[in-house]
């Protein structure tokens, strides 16, 4: 009962805070509700099925480009929407395959290559990406008559969005899927011998993890307005892999948590000048160093001290 | 009777080495079969290439009367056949009850039928039967990887029953499990075996163990069965004595 409450009180402060903020205030806001999405997504493929990504902004692009483009060719945001999810699960599902055959470091390299050839693709295929000056004019999402011009209209979409994504992952892992990609983490030898299908699961934590990078890379793009290759580069998904480290991966609120230490615990840090970046790095060694469990395992750690 | 498994001249090389070499043997419906021998002689390797974890280099597995030879450990588990490893093998950051859902949950329905199956994938009673049977109660919500090793060994054995399979191969049991756990452990598959039928075969080093759960007993040395027959018989055997167990 208390953890529906507090889970309540955190939504109605999420609504309300738009109210409090300017304009880069509500953007950061946005920006973090696209990050947590596209961190859910990752946190199933890392930390729930125990598989190494470092290809999710390569997700996050292709959602945002398939979304500008069809939405500059005048498809309703509603159809635009689930056809960028679709993209993306299923270019995720292909780049389950080499999951199938490589683990650990081998696999996070197979994955960065997939985010280079993104990456390669948004900058060099100018034809359909613009290239390196990319693709403007990308218009805010119109529902139903409605349009969310105004940022704070859209933020409350986003918002929206994020929640929805939030109970669809909860339910995903509530459900016997989720029990099975726990399995597959923990021990995939065994969780063959009781029937198990790894190679289907495998493939599913890419396929789901890369379609919620998708709905986060289609309200990126609505978000800026603009896009190039830039924040759908390697280093991009290095941070998102951070967000879920940082937060707490395989736990369900890690990536909302981390999103707040990748997205906005830098612009807190710019009281700090030229040394901010600085500080952030120190920051996060000192936290793998001594919390690696994520800023969620905190209560547990001080508990099992106590 | 026809039997349940029937293993044909199994064969296992690795280049010159043959860690199995021509082993057949068949197990019946209800039996109990204990694999002995010292290290090295085969047993694992031996349950390995029945269990699809490694291909045989020759020779032939029948399971009811179905030649499951070289199928993916995958298939065997759906075909029915349980097993445990020689070292701890459970989902460590799954609770007990998990675990044992875990176990059986794929054996029921469709995979797009799962995903819209209740939490407990309608296992939560089956789960509270096994946990009943392995004593687990008390630690049945915590979770498995920080349980003791002798606990985690129960839950491990506990899994292999959970999907109700026809057969279940044991490697080593009894492995760092302390005494009391290892007549507890004793008790229940004599229990399975009687009140279920279950049917088993146990690789074990524990001679006592062996002598007083199983029906029927092989020895194993260098690949090949030096002995086979029922314990008190196959303890006694000279050949047996000279390799495995000692004067």
């Amino acid at each position: 009962m208390t953890r529906w409450l507090a889970l309540a009180a955190g939504v109605a402060a999420l609504v309300a805070l738009p109210a409090g903020l300017k304009g880069y205030g509500v953007y950061l806001l946005s920006l973090w509700c696209v990050y947590v999405i596209a961190g859910m997504g990752l946190n199933l493929t890392v930390g729930y099925a125990g598989q190494i990504s470092l290809g999710q902004a390569g997700f996050l692009g292709i959602g945002a480009y398939s979304a500008a483009i069809l939405l500059q060719a005048g498809v309703p945001f509603l159809a635009v929407l689930p056809a960028s999810a679709l993209l993306c699960f299923v270019v995720g599902l292909l780049l389950g395959f080499p999951a199938l055959r490589v683990q650990h470091h081998y696999l996070a390299f197979a994955t960065l290559g997939f985010n280079m050839l993104v990456f390669l693709v948004a900058r060099n295929e100018q034809w359909l990406t613009g290239g390196t000056f990319g693709l403007n004019n990308i218009p805010r999402p119109m529902i139903l008559g409605w349009r969310f011009a105004n940022r704070v209209d859209f933020y409350h979409l986003l918002l929206a969005a994020m929640l929805a994504m939030a109970a669809l992952m909860a339910w995903l892992l509530r459900s016997p899927w989720g029990r099975a990609f726990a399995a597959l983490r923990d021990n995939p030898i065994r969780a063959e011998s009781v029937g198990i299908d790894t190679t289907f699961y495998t493939l599913m934590a890419f396929a789901i993890g890369a379609a919620y990078a998708g709905v986060a890379g289609v309200f990126f793009a609505c978000l800026v307005g603009f896009i190039d290759p830039a924040p759908f580069g390697v280093s991009i998904s290095l941070s998102m892999l951070l967000m879920v480290i940082a937060g707490g991966a395989g736990r369900f609120f890690g990536p909302a948590l981390g999103a707040v230490v990748v997205v906005l615990l830098p612009e807190w840090l710019r009281f700090a000048q030229d040394w901010y970046l600085a500080i952030f790095g120190f920051a996060i060694v000192a936290m793998m160093v001594w919390l690696p469990g994520g800023l969620l395992s905190l209560p547990d750690r001080v508990r099992g001290r106590a | 009777m026809t039997a349940l498994l029937d293993v044909r001249e199994m064969a296992r090389h690795y280049g010159a080495i043959r860690a199995v070499d021509g082993v057949s043997f068949a197990v019946q419906p209800g039996e109990i079969l204990g694999v002995i021998g010292p290290n090295g002689s085969g047993k694992t390797t031996l349950f390995n290439a029945i269990l699809g974890q490694v291909r045989p280099t020759a020779g032939q597995v029948i399971f009811e009367e179905r030649d499951i030879t070289g199928l993916s450990p995958l298939l065997l588990a759906r075909r029915g056949i349980g097993r445990t490893f020689q070292s701890l093998q459970v989902f460590g950051g799954l609770s007990v009850r998990d675990n044992l859902i875990a176990a059986g949950q794929e054996f029921r329905g469709g995979r797009a039928g799962r995903l819209f199956a209740a939490p407990d994938a309608g296992l939560g009673a089956r789960a509270e039967e096994i946990i009943a049977l392995f004593r687990l109660g008390p630690v049945a919500a915590l979770r498995a990887g920080g349980l003791s090793y002798g606990q985690q060994k129960l839950v491990d054995i506990a899994m292999a029953f959970m999907a109700g399979p026809r057969l279940v191969l044991l490697d080593e049991p009894c492995a760092g499990v302390n005494p009391a756990l290892i007549e507890e452990l004793m008790e229940l598959l004599l229990r399975l075996n009687r009140a279920h039928g279950g049917s088993f075969v146990v690789i074990e080093h524990n001679m006592d163990f062996v002598m007083r759960l199983c029906g029927r007993v092989i020895c194993m040395a260098e690949g090949r069965i030096l002995a086979e027959g029922a314990p008190a018989a196959v303890q006694a055997d000279r050949a047996v004595l000279e390799a495995y167990l000692g004067a």
